[in-house]
């Protein structure tokens, strides 16, 4: 295991921030930490991290002691900010030579995250997509082991979030494990292995996308357009169904959703079209992190 | 090592850029040349070389320009940091708390080395080229560039601490100021309100010549007029000068900026990212 969390506890000042937080990331695995603000995301992610102590339970990175293997942890922080009297260039050199690597590296890699035009102008003058991506950058430094990432996306326009993750599955495939936080839950969802989610400083619930789906137990929409005015009919066969302007929509548990399709379509030529809508990750996520009273 | 000079390297750019080496080198010049011209006048009378005199003066100057110039640039070091988000980065890299405080210190460190060497270097050249005997104040030329770095890197070591204590950089600010102010202005006044309420008691003789040595600015005048000839050029310290060895004064300024960095590091530990 890449990283091994176990009962992490960590407590501010008589209110927790973690409490008994248990999983883990293997090589290679690409897993996804959502959870609303407060949660505990970045706590967890400076932990790990070794910049702050913890209070109870164990953490294992790299099968060392957190802070004790910086070498092959790299981060991305949440509004990552560099010096603005330094030219991305100049940056990028710096932490390549902290690293061990040889400098030079730094066109390569300002190139890789689509800055090799302004390389050599200041930060000062850059974006905050500019910022965010020498941050992606510097964490792609010297083959890390492990990336941590406080909401890497942030900032990013869709083809840059594109070609983020285009660099993440690159990564992965290499063997690097990634942990990363985010609010865009769609993207999550088509781009990590597991998502775990913290609520209130707890894990409430981790597992894959499908896993979740079906943990959660939400109904599906069966959203049904009438025919010309075949609308009041409908509504009397299908008693269930909620009015939603010209469309009936009807919510049922996914074990119902084929008797249900069934039905309608037993309905003939007075239906249009029916639509199958799944819960979203928005009705998932926010079905577990509501739970345990918040 | 590499870690090291690649953070001073950076660290210098920006001082640079922030035109902090600009500031440092044309202030001092300018104190520097300003003094050396004022006090050309009574060497004759005093039997002394120019360059000595110079000295002297330029004594004066380093007591209150070098802290003042040191606290200005580290102030911001640890306190910025935190303030811009950096912090926190640079800490989850392979680099130790004080290999980052290394580096910065190397950086400002060479600032100061600079400007102290341009504005004595040009004092130093003016009275060589207006007094043929001149190269008998060299020795005390060379002391006092040498332990005027060592001051520098004293009130360095001290504003880190400061830095990393306060955690804002207007926090900081207004700490190194009062730090200055203390340490150059007020413990001399303290001091001397002392020595005259106590008329040459057992605290003029016996603590007062230790006080002196416990304040790096003080410890500094007295070991740079004590070993060169030109006591007489500041009656202020002169009689302390004369009661403490130059061994003393020469260890305080060489233990100062040690104890000053243990310091910095000490609080820099402390700053939870």
């Amino acid at each position: 295991m890449t990283l091994k969390l176990q009962k992490l506890t960590k407590t501010y000042g008589g209110a927790k921030a973690l409490d008994g937080v248990t999983f883990s990331v293997a090589p290679g695995e690409r897993v996804a930490l959502l959870g609303h603000n407060g949660a505990g995301k970045s706590t967890l992610m400076k932990i790990v991290l070794g910049l702050i102590p913890f209070d109870g339970g164990t953490v294992s990175v790299l099968g060392a002691a957190p802070g004790a293997s910086r070498q092959g942890v790299a981060y991305l922080p949440e509004n990552v900010a560099f010096h603005p009297a330094l030219t991305g260039e100049e940056q990028i050199r710096l932490f390549l030579s902290v690293r061990g690597e040889p400098p030079r590296q730094a066109r390569d890699l300002l190139a890789r995250v689509g800055l090799h035009d302004a390389a050599s102008r200041r930060i000062g003058t850059y974006s905050k997509g500019m910022r965010q991506r020498v941050g992606l950058a510097q964490a792609l430094i010297g083959h890390p082991r492990l990336l941590i990432l406080d909401e890497p996306t942030s900032g990013l326009d869709p083809v840059s979030r594109r070609d983020f993750y285009a660099l993440l599955d690159g990564l992965s495939a290499e063997g690097a494990s990634i942990l990363l936080s985010s609010h865009a839950l769609t993207e999550v969802e088509a781009r990590t292995d597991r998502i775990v989610i913290l609520s209130g400083g707890r894990l409430v619930a981790q597992g894959s996308m499908e896993g979740l789906r079906h943990e959660a137990g939400l109904p599906v929409a069966l959203v049904v357009t009438p025919a010309t005015g075949q609308g009041g009919c409908l509504a009397t066969h299908l008693p269930q169904a909620e009015r939603v302007g010209e469309k009936l929509v009807l919510s049922c548990p996914a074990n119902q959703k084929l008797t249900n399709l069934a039905r309608i379509a037993a309905l003939g030529p007075k239906v249009a079209d029916v639509d199958v809508i799944p819960p979203s990750l928005e009705d998932i996520y926010s079905h577990f992190s509501k739970r345990d009273g918040q | 090592m590499t870690a090291i000079l690649a953070l001073a390297l950076a660290e210098f750019r920006i001082g640079i850029r922030n035109r902090w080496l600009a500031i440092a080198v044309g202030l001092m010049m300018l104190f520097a040349l300003v003094l050396s011209a004022a006090g050309s006048g009574p060497t004759g009378s005093l039997g002394v070389d120019r360059l000595s005199v110079t000295v002297a003066s330029l004594t004066s100057l380093s007591v209150y320009l070098v802290p003042l110039m040191a606290l200005l640039m580290s102030f911001d070091a640890v306190a910025g940091e935190v303030e811009r988000g950096t912090l926190p980065l640079i800490l989850t890299y392979p680099v130790s708390r004080a290999q980052l405080l290394a580096g910065k210190a190397l950086a400002h460190l060479g600032i100061l080395t600079l400007a102290l060497v341009a504005g004595f270097g040009a004092a130093g050249g003016l009275a060589f080229a207006l007094d043929g005997q001149a190269a008998q104040g060299l020795p005390a030329l060379i002391r006092l560039t040498l332990s005027s770095v060592a001051l520098g890197a004293t009130f360095l070591g001290l504003g880190y601490a400061i830095s990393a204590r306060a955690r804002r950089p207007s926090g900081a600010a207004g700490l190194a100021i009062g730090l200055w102010l203390v340490a150059v202005v007020l413990y001399d006044l303290g001091l001397l309100a002392a020595v005259v309420a106590d008329n040459g008691g057992a605290f003029t003789l016996q603590v007062f010549p230790l006080t002196l040595l416990a304040n790096p600015a003080d410890a500094f005048r007295l070991y740079n007029l004590s070993a060169s000839q030109a006591t007489a050029a500041a009656a202020g310290v002169s009689a302390a000068a004369g009661a403490v060895p130059v061994l003393w004064s020469a260890l305080s300024v060489a233990l100062w900026p040690a104890l000053a960095f243990a310091l910095a590091l000490i609080s820099f530990r402390k700053v939870l990212p």
